[in-house]
């Protein structure tokens, strides 16, 4: 049901010029045909990296483990498909840098192996059996962060937890794999929540969604009686879909800064990640593949696809219908957020959630000139940061003035960059502050 | 995978730009900015060519000409990039324009253009690090400097560009401002300056003073359109506004016939202007909406100060200069802590001055 709750605003924020929505919103969801290889990255999560259990030549079916968790912080990764493990790798990564990777090549059959065992009666197994079985279908968040979902739903027993709020506001521009996951399958991510409720132990279940995705919240509001969650239609503001930010809007609690949402009894949860829970728990199906947002204005058919996990960004691109016109960047992930990419070979992870191409028009770069003080990042910060300021200390590396000015409480959201209209790097200079005090505080 | 299979065509790897996060940016820029607050002034330009004639005009182009040179000037003996393009100094021209006498010789002009530019803002390391507004230094220094040019006001004659009035020149007469300070204490003559004849003659600007002080309403258009066009907030005009209309009326409870009543204040001189153009100046006036409002609350209080007290009729410039110094300080005593600040994350988040180094 639509719930009554009024959402609170919180400051800052932006609404972009151009949410780029429409490209893929309205497609229908598409299955691509299976590629001849795929070139898994083996450390899809954070936490440890899972350690490798098969070597070349070994004969794998579909959802077949081939690496186990090393530890409490770590999911295990699963084989896309049947057929035979090639080569280990290195690939480009998301940030650039090469990672590991594992080469599965397709025998073309697509077998599922001896598959977990579904609960479809989890309403009365064990809660620990259901936490153990997220963690062996390897489900990390799926809307960024890639941190182990088992671990989220385990807060520690003095932290009194009583609400969870699924995230479904998308609040990336371009992106629309979440809005395309709850038009048509509003159902499963509930479930999906459901069985998180359950684990953590209680009954209050929101769901913040951006009232920008209207057919969602009608899917969402069709099913959601059934599972007793409350949905609130939520301005469209970004970042919406930050942790700090959504938990405020929804619940008026605010997340004392350097602090986790279960401190004021909140868990978030991704709609991707519940679906996936979902699938794990009632059909025991490991996490292989996910919905991805391939879009761009140069794309022939931007979309929305279920790619499985390994999948070369060329290949997706390739099934979107490739390109039209010119490219001026390929970018993993939303706009705000994303990370700029050089080569085609890089593969989708768990944590994909776009694969997006800006024509060179729309990325716009030019020289950063003086700050003129206008205020627009300061207005503008979710955060409350004094911007301005704060941008200018860490450019001249006066990272103990910055810390002073709280620059570890930004999430890298980008917007003191997106609004400045010098063109000034802000959010770069405040990564770099954090990086270089984080370095700092390890070498202590 | 960079063979191009069948006629799907994919990105070639070797362009794609690489550069992280944000990817997209607003539209806006600095020129962008810089340009809406000329055609924003524009209509207080139109104002003062209608009342002063072609006067006007021509000072309007001696300032803005000779501020592109200085800063071009300065640009290529400090051997940096022309800053030309992004406007500013078109800026502080024509408000520099707008805050002298229709009257002032060229020679002022440039000289005013060179304490502007040079003097209040390239040495200070150019746009953007100035801590004083550049025209209302340049202004105070030509008027303490060449007091006699600056204080020479003519008449205004509606029209007298387009033939419609007589040709009259060169009338050193007093502004309002001036004239009312000169009757302080007489309470038939102060009278006179509270009238709604006088102060409808003060609001569309038929009354001697610099360019841009006199039409109220040209400065009030533009103002208003600025604010509208999200260049600059409201805070800083309003508490200035607010600040003077209740300090004048004050004055006047406790003494009257001392000065005019708040509509004169607000109407004559270069509140308008200073208001709405200089105060907000983005450089020199503070990013909080807090600070902003405590910023207007000083510049009200020191004008009035200055105007019903002072040896000054008019203190507009003076204010701003003087709250401009006290803009960081503004800043820091106004600003809010970031979301979620809590004592219990001075440990996380705040160390000890010196822990870290």
């Amino acid at each position: 049901m639509i719930s009554s709750i009024h959402p609170k605003r919180f400051t800052g924020g932006i609404h972009p010029q151009n949410e780029g929505k429409e490209l893929s919103a309205n497609e229908p969801l598409r299955v691509p045909p299976l590629l001849e290889k795929y070139t898994l990255p083996i450390h899809q999560n954070i936490g440890a990296p899972p350690k490798l259990i098969v070597k070349k030549g070994d004969e794998v079916r579909k959802g077949q483990c081939i690496a186990e968790a090393d530890g409490f912080i770590s999911v295990p990764l699963h084989a896309p498909t049947s057929g035979k493990i090639g080569d280990a790798v290195e690939i480009p990564g998301a940030n650039g840098a090469a990672v590991p990777a594992i080469e599965i090549l397709s025998d073309g059959a697509d077998e599922w192996g001896v598959c977990l065992e579904p609960y479809p009666d989890w309403k009365n197994t064990d809660r620990d059996k259901l936490k153990k079985r997220i963690q062996e279908a390897g489900i990390v968040g799926m809307g960024g962060a890639a941190f182990p979902t088992h671990a989220k739903l385990s807060p520690p027993p003095e932290k009194i937890v009583d609400t969870l709020i699924v995230n479904a506001a998308e609040c990336e521009p371009y992106l629309t794999a979440d809005d395309r996951l709850l038009r048509d399958s509003a159902e499963k991510v509930l479930t999906g929540a459901a069985i998180a409720a359950k684990i953590l132990k209680i009954s209050r279940i929101l769901v913040g969604i951006e009232n920008n995705k209207p057919e969602a919240i009608e899917a969402l509001s069709a099913v959601s009686e059934k599972f007793s969650a409350e949905i609130v239609p939520l301005h469209v503001r970004y970042p919406q879909g930050g942790e700090k930010q959504l938990i405020y809007a929804l619940t008026g609690r605010k997340v004392v800064a350097g602090g986790l949402p279960m401190d004021v009894g909140c868990v978030v949860q991704n709609v991707g990640t519940l679906a996936a829970i979902c699938e794990a728990v009632t059909e025991g199906h490991p996490l292989i593949e996910r919905l991805v947002t391939v879009t761009g204005t140069p794309l022939v058919r931007p979309g929305n696809f279920v790619l499985r996990l390994g999948t070369p960004v060329g290949k997706a691109l390739e099934f979107a219908g490739g390109i039209k016109g010119p490219v001026g960047k390929l970018i993993l992930g939303g706009p705000m957020m994303g990370f700029a990419q050089s080569s085609l070979e890089v593969a989708v992870s768990k944590n994909t959630s776009g694969i997006l191409l800006l024509a060179p028009e729309e990325v716009r770069q030019f020289e950063a000139g003086p700050c003129l003080s206008c205020g627009r990042c300061v207005d503008a910060c979710p955060m409350r940061l004094l911007v301005s300021t704060l941008s200018k200390v860490c450019e001249n590396e006066r990272y103990d003035l910055a810390e002073e000015n709280y620059v570890m409480s930004c999430l890298e959201c980008g917007i003191c960059t997106y609004v400045c209209p010098a063109g000034r790097p802000n959010v770069q200079h405040f990564r770099r502050a954090k990086a270089e005090i984080n370095a700092r505080r390890r070498k202590k | 995978m960079k063979r191009e299979e069948g006629k799907v065509r994919l990105p070639p790897e070797g362009t794609l730009i690489l550069s992280s996060s944000p990817h997209i940016r607003t539209e806006d820029s600095t020129r962008k900015v810089m340009l809406l607050v000329i055609l924003t002034l524009i209509p207080a330009v139109l104002a003062s060519v209608w009342f002063f004639g072609l006067h006007a005009l021509r000072v309007v182009i001696y300032c803005m000409a000779f501020c592109a040179l200085f800063e071009y000037l300065w640009c290529v003996l400090a051997k940096t990039k022309s800053t030309l393009s992004n406007l500013s100094a078109l800026v502080t021209g024509l408000i520099l324009a707008l805050n002298v006498s229709p009257l002032t010789p060229w020679w002022l002009c440039l000289a005013g253009a060179f304490i502007a530019i040079v003097v209040a803002k390239q040495v200070f390391g150019g746009l953007g690090q100035n801590p004083f507004n550049p025209a209302a230094v340049a202004r105070v220094a030509m008027l303490v400097g060449a007091t006699g040019p600056m204080t020479t006001w003519m008449d205004p004659a509606p029209g007298a560009v387009f033939g419609l009035a007589d040709k009259v020149d060169a009338v050193a007469s007093a502004t309002p401002l001036a004239a009312a300070k000169a009757v302080a204490g007489n309470a038939a003559e102060i009278a006179y300056y509270n009238s709604w004849d006088f102060l409808w003659n003060a609001f569309l600007g038929n009354v001697g003073g610099s360019l841009g002080e006199t039409s109220a309403l040209a400065i009030l258009i533009g103002g208003i359109a600025l604010i509208a066009l999200r260049v600059i907030h409201c805070y800083i005009p309003l508490a200035i506004f607010v600040t003077i209309t209740v300090f004048v009326w004050i004055v006047n409870l406790a003494s009257p016939g001392l000065t005019p009543g708040p509509l004169f204040h607000l109407l004559t001189g270069g509140v308008m202007i200073g208001a709405f153009f200089m105060a907000t100046d983005m450089v020199t006036s503070p990013v909080t909406h807090l600070g902003g409002v405590v910023f207007g609350i000083g510049i009200g209080v020191i004008v009035c100060v200055i105007r019903i007290w002072g040896s000054f009729p008019e203190g507009m410039s003076f204010a701003i200069l003087i709250m401009n110094a006290l803009v960081p300080l503004i800043d820091k005593m106004c600003y809010k802590r970031p979301f979620g600040w809590h004592p219990s994350s001075i440990n996380i988040l705040q160390p000890r001055r010196g822990e870290i180094k």
